[in-house]
């Protein structure tokens, strides 16, 4: 988790968090690398129609917006890889610009688990959990609630970490 | 400038011309309620994007959160939809509509 260090947000990740983290920042790059499917819903929760009941001027207005707003995301996604150790653990240290570069990422990475996941306003992700592990603890969905959970505290982590804005 | 006297001009009568009566209502943008940002998250962006203090960003987003949604600027169509896309680069759900 994060904490302040001077003008900087500091950290110290474990092998396994340091792992995770590479792969849902790479999983986020290949999403929207790998021509996105407009019909895939958390393609649509991370470019939402900005007119909801106009479908041709959401379109329109996609055609100009979407290359750049994609172009960011992945450069987001891209400041979690650069920062991070190679492989085994060690310390991030993130300046304030790398730092919304971090939350960023972090929300897009959360947003894509979260559809895929189904989580809704009413859902407990202690007792998602729970339930998960007494039917099967090795599953996939334990291992993706896990890590959904992990991302939250992470960010939050990282928000707290974050000098006050002026 | 304010504060100027204005010379007394005569209003010119214009040549009344029919005409579908203009929606005037200004765009704004909304936000609406994600189960996925964290509340701390949403308060941040709304610093960070509308220059907003802490206490109204955080009014903002227990507005956008109790209610399910909330308009967090208005004016322009092209302005507003820039906040709105300014809003997806940081994973907010956000819309354009009139007012």
């Amino acid at each position: 988790m994060f904490r302040r260090n001077g003008s900087q947000c500091v950290a110290t990740f474990a092998v396994d968090e340091v792992r995770v983290l590479r792969k849902v920042a790479g999983e986020v790059v290949g999403l929207l690398t790998d021509g996105m499917d407009h019909t895939d819903p958390v393609v649509g929760r991370l470019f939402p129609d900005i007119y909801p009941d106009r479908p041709d001027d959401s379109d329109e207005f996609r055609l100009y917006t979407e290359g750049d707003l994609k172009t960011g995301k992945i450069d987001q996604a891209g400041a979690i890889l650069a920062a991070l150790p190679d492989e085994g653990e060690g310390e991030v240290r993130l300046d304030g610009e790398a730092a919304e570069a971090w939350l960023r990422a972090i929300n897009d990475a959360r947003l894509a688990m979260g559809t895929r996941l189904d989580i809704q306003a009413d859902t407990d992700l202690g007792e998602e959990l729970d339930e998960a592990v007494l039917r099967d603890p090795g599953s996939s969905r334990v291992f993706q609630l896990s890590v959904y959970a992990y991302l939250g505290y992470l960010q939050e982590s990282l928000l707290n970490a974050l000098p006050e804005i002026e | 400038m304010v504060g100027m006297a204005l010379p007394q001009v005569a209003p010119v009568e214009s040549p009344e011309i029919e005409e579908a009566p203009a929606d005037d209502r200004p765009w704004v943008t909304i936000v609406w309620d994600d189960p996925v940002n964290l509340m701390s998250y949403v308060t941040w962006v709304f610093q960070k994007i509308f220059g907003f203090s802490k206490e109204k960003a955080e009014a903002l987003m227990l507005d956008v959160h109790n209610k399910g949604r909330a308009v967090v600027s208005s004016g322009a169509r092209e302005r507003m939809e820039m906040d709105a896309n300014q809003l997806h680069g940081y994973g907010l759900w956000a819309t354009v509509d009139r007012d």
